[in-house]
């Protein structure tokens, strides 16, 4: 890729998203007609989306917004869900450690799992453009607009949805679409099982703290089964025995 | 107003996550047991809602095959198994459910 300016930079980036884009509009959408369902105000529904930019921890929010959880909770579950995007930050900060802070600012709050998987191939292109960031920057803002858009779309048609449809529903389906394609290992099984075995036991624990605790135990089980299993089970086998 | 409060705390508390690194950078590494940690922290949290959605509907427990969401929820899981389509797993779990809710199983 032979790409100079900062200007064509940041179009290539806007396009790479593109077949992402495709899979966020209905997942968007899904969120804001499900805060609308759940009696969350249209407004705190659509900022939610600008203010905290993050699919999943902005689905999970919506259950617990409308049980009443405390602020406490919904932070903490917040930063430990999103809790993640340490991983994407310490990746991309070698690449970006000569930029301004306005611009690191700016990458951060755009530092999405979908924004993050696009833009950081750019950074591993061979050739050593200036304007890798302005890449990342077009697909990080590329996602953003469609993020709102579909958003609005989301609260405009929610409000029009019967009840009798289950649309809450759709929350668990979604996360089903994203979680089993990912069992690929014994230590993320683990996590799996113990996370949703224990917090269909803690359901009524109260402030919907039985959540944390199911990710927190689901986590443990996770470094467990890890740590239990051989090395070689671990690491790929190489192809000839 | 508590509301308003609530999400922008959230979204500060995102942000900051997102900047962590990048703003401590040579500073600062991630110990290597919480980067292990942290590859965990999606599937456990997509059980947790996951499983609760399927086996609790309405708060109580309910392993019977006259509870629609378990079934239309194992059917989106095996759609999500077999194809890897996440558009394909929401529209079959979705359209499960309306099938076996007007269907009264």
């Amino acid at each position: 890729m032979s790409i100079s300016t900062s200007h064509a930079e940041f179009w290539a980036g806007a396009r790479a998203q593109i077949p992402i884009l495709v899979g966020v509009v209905p997942f968007g959408m899904i969120y804001g007609a499900l805060a609308i369902n759940a009696g969350l105000p249209a407004s705190l529904a659509q900022a939610m989306s600008a203010v905290v930019f993050a699919g999943s921890a902005q689905f999970i929010a919506v259950p617990l917004f409308e049980a009443g959880a405390t602020p406490l909770v919904l932070v903490f579950t917040t930063f430990i869900v999103n809790l993640r995007h340490m991983l994407y930050s310490t990746s991309l900060a070698p690449h970006i450690r000569h930029l301004s802070s306005g611009w690191k600012l700016l990458l951060a709050y755009l530092l999405t799992d979908e924004a993050y998987v696009v833009g950081i191939q750019r950074y591993q292109d061979d050739g050593n453009s200036p304007h890798k960031h302005w890449y990342f920057l077009g697909t990080g803002l590329a996602l953003w607009a469609t993020w709102q858009t579909a958003t609005a779309i989301g609260v405009f048609l929610g409000a029009r949805v019967p009840a009798g449809w289950g649309l809450d529903f759709a929350l668990a389906v979604t996360f089903i679409a994203m979680l089993i394609p990912s069992l690929t290992s014994r230590p993320v099984l683990a996590a799996a099982l113990v996370g949703g075995v224990v917090a269909v036991l803690a359901n009524g624990l109260p402030h919907e703290l039985g959540l944390l605790l199911a990710v927190l135990l689901g986590i443990l089980a996770g470094l467990l089964v890890e740590t239990r299993l051989p090395s070689k089970a671990r690491k790929p086998q190489p192809e000839s025995g | 107003m508590g509301l308003w409060l609530t999400l922008f705390a959230m979204g500060l508390v995102t942000v900051l996550i997102r900047l962590s690194m990048i703003a401590l950078l040579g500073r600062f590494t991630l110990p290597e047991i919480l980067q292990r940690a942290l590859r965990y922290v999606p599937p456990a949290v997509l059980a947790a809602i996951i499983l609760p959605e399927m086996l609790q509907p309405g708060g109580t427990l309910d392993v019977s095959l006259g509870n629609e969401r378990l079934l239309a929820g194992v059917l989106a899981a095996l759609v999500a198994w077999r194809t890897k389509n996440t558009i394909f797993t929401i529209v079959t779990g979705m359209t499960g459910l309306w099938l076996l809710t007007a269907l009264g199983v």
